[in-house]
């Protein structure tokens, strides 16, 4: 009677164990072939990283600002200045290069790779068909999730971090580089083709550069889902500003805590001006003289 | 095979069938139909926008259809113009840029394309206009753009898909002028399209009705007004007065005049004939060199327009 009324305490398939061995025969099938990926990876990130960690903070900063001004004018260079300037008197400089290394390389590989997907599933219906429920996939897991895998194809550290926040942040790139060469006026296509452009010109210099502002939308939330991984990826030891929350968390530090959290918030804030004002078109920069 | 029979039977819609034509080096060939009448699919087919499914199509004797990729790419520079209903301007490109677009994919020289952007904007009116971008040009300017642009490198064939048809009617009426006077310059052999009868009966040499993917009557279009092949075309002129091109051909009768009556020539429009009436003529003769015709009596004129006036 009692394995009618409670079968699960009678009856249960080893999921778990499943799982573990499909895993482990992936690892061991494919390890070669993963560490091999993983250098490239490492060697990007460690050019970045030493190239961020070099510059002495006040240099930074400057750059920081004049780019700010050519970008988006004095305001946009006040706003890097106050974010930067913040994050290094909290005592978070370093951290805050470390991280930002690692979306700048997370960035970059999901451009390497988003982009053309995202370029072929505007072209290919049937491929987006196929790319639609994947992508609906990796927005609905949980971010944590993705370190399961990750730490076992890859091992932990920063290396890993850039591959498990590359897999989570690619997804707004992919979908709104299809949208937005999708939404490009077919009669402006049609006329490229009809003045005997190539299908590479009229990606090129017609696709692309309509969609400019949608893909860079795209672009923006890619680099602020970058780095709202930061304090996930830290789980499985990736240095820099999450590192510092977890800690402070564990140890029950909220002082500390608090100085990563703001640290990853005035990044954000940093990178989506930046990331924002290059979606303004070159002639709205020289209109606004 | 008619559209429904098609539909039912392989759930297909026919776009065109069944519609072929040739347009004569230097003519203004108007295709004239409703929408969905296939007129747009079928100016696609000339440079293979859409690719048809079956069919030959021939430019200058060269078979369109067996041209690869990279032939039919530069047929489309080259010898074919292209001018869209909606102007279809590049909103990220100058105006030269996008004059120049045309010689920029045959890859010529910077100078060149400039010299040729100029040219080609001289010649609709915009001069000096270049540097602009096109959001900043009014719409009856931004189609002058896509002339230019369609102009600009030298083609032979202008494909004109409704240039008109989104233009205020004042403007619409200007264009049109100027297109006509351009066209009789430049002399490119064009393919025009417009639901517009109106528009087709002012731009066309000859004029092709469409409905339902197939070609009714392909004429002339005085003979498109008073000798409308098929019920479909009639009622579609029906709104149109013959008046404008009915001739001393239309309105004579058989016999000879008593007298001496003045002469004038088959082709005399109804104006010349009404002015010679009031001028005090009883009867005129219509002659074509020595040989008399017809006659024709005031009240024949009377009678012709009477029916006109009748029609509908």
């Amino acid at each position: 009677m009692d394995r009618i009324l409670n079968p699960f305490d009678h009856f249960a398939i080893p999921f778990g164990k499943w799982a573990e061995i499909v895993l482990n025969a992936i690892v061991e099938f494919s390890r070669p072939t993963l560490l091999a990926a993983k250098i490239p990876v490492q060697s990007f990130l460690d050019f970045v990283q030493g190239a961020l960690e070099s510059i002495p903070p006040s240099a930074g900063i400057l750059a920081l600002i004049l780019l700010g001004y050519y970008l988006g004018g004095r305001r946009l260079a006040l706003t890097g200045f106050v974010c930067l300037t913040f994050i290094g008197l909290m005592g978070a400089w370093q951290a805050a290069m470390t991280t930002l290394s690692i979306v700048i390389s997370a960035v970059a590989i999901c451009i390497l790779f988003g982009l053309p997907i995202g370029i072929l599933a505007a072209r290919s219906d049937r491929f987006f068909k196929v790319l639609r429920p994947i992508l609906d996939l990796m927005q609905t897991v949980p971010s944590f999730v993705y370190l399961i895998p990750v730490v076992m194809l890859f091992g932990i550290g920063d290396t890993p971090g850039v591959i498990v926040t590359c897999l989570f942040a690619i997804t707004p790139l992919i979908r709104l580089t299809n949208l937005g060469i999708r939404e490009v006026r077919a009669d402006l296509v049609e006329a490229a083709r009809a003045f005997g452009a190539s299908e590479m010109r009229v990606l090129l210099g017609t696709q692309l550069p309509l969609a400019r502002a949608t893909l860079l939308a795209g672009l923006n939330q890619t680099v602020l889902l970058s780095l709202s991984m930061a304090v996930v990826a830290s789980m499985i030891s990736v240095a820099g500003l999450g590192r510092i929350v977890l800690e402070g968390i564990g140890r029950l530090d909220f002082g500390s805590a608090t100085i990563g959290g703001m640290g990853i918030v005035l990044t954000a804030i940093a990178l989506d001006r930046y990331v924002q004002a290059m979606g303004a078109a070159a002639r709205d920069r020289e209109g606004r003289g | 095979m008619d559209k429904d029979e098609a539909f039912k039977r392989f759930g297909c819609v026919i776009g065109v069938a069944d519609a072929s034509f040739s347009v004569n080096r230097g003519e203004v060939f108007c295709i004239m139909g409703l929408s969905g009448s296939g007129k747009s699919t079928i100016i696609r087919h000339v440079n293979r926008l859409i690719e048809p499914t079956d069919g030959q199509i021939h430019v200058e004797g060269r078979d369109v259809m067996s041209l690869n990729a990279g032939d039919l790419r530069d047929l489309r520079a080259r010898k074919i113009g292209m001018v869209f209903q909606h102007m279809a301007l590049w909103p990220h490109k100058t105006i030269a840029a996008n004059v120049a677009f045309g010689l920029e994919v045959q890859k010529r020289p910077l100078e060149q394309r400039k010299a040729a952007a100029d040219a080609a904007l001289t010649k609709v009116g915009l001069a000096g206009w270049g540097a602009r971008y096109p959001d900043e040009l009014s719409g009856g300017m931004q189609q002058r753009v896509g002339l230019a642009r369609a102009l600009a490198a030298d083609p032979d064939i202008l494909l004109m898909d409704e240039p008109f048809s989104a233009l205020d009617p004042l403007i619409r009426n200007d264009l049109q002028d100027e297109f006509l006077k351009l066209s009789r310059e430049v002399k490119k052999t064009t393919l025009f399209i417009t639901h517009d009868l109106d528009e087709a009966m002012k731009m066309g040499n000859r004029i092709a009705i469409m409905k339902d993917g197939r070609i009714e009557q392909t004429d002339r279009p005085e003979n498109i007004v008073l000798r409308p092949a098929t019920d479909y075309v009639a009622r579609f002129v029906s709104s149109i007065s013959t008046l404008k091109y009915i001739s001393a051909s239309e309105i004579m009768t058989a016999g000879k005049t008593a007298g001496d009556a003045a002469e004038f020539g088959p082709s005399t429009p109804l104006p010349v004939l009404l002015q010679a009436f009031s001028d005090g003529a009883s009867e005129l003769a219509i002659k074509d060199g020595d040989a008399t015709l017809g006659i024709i009596r005031a009240s024949d004129v009377l009678d012709r327009i009477k029916e006109d006036l009748s029609r509908v």
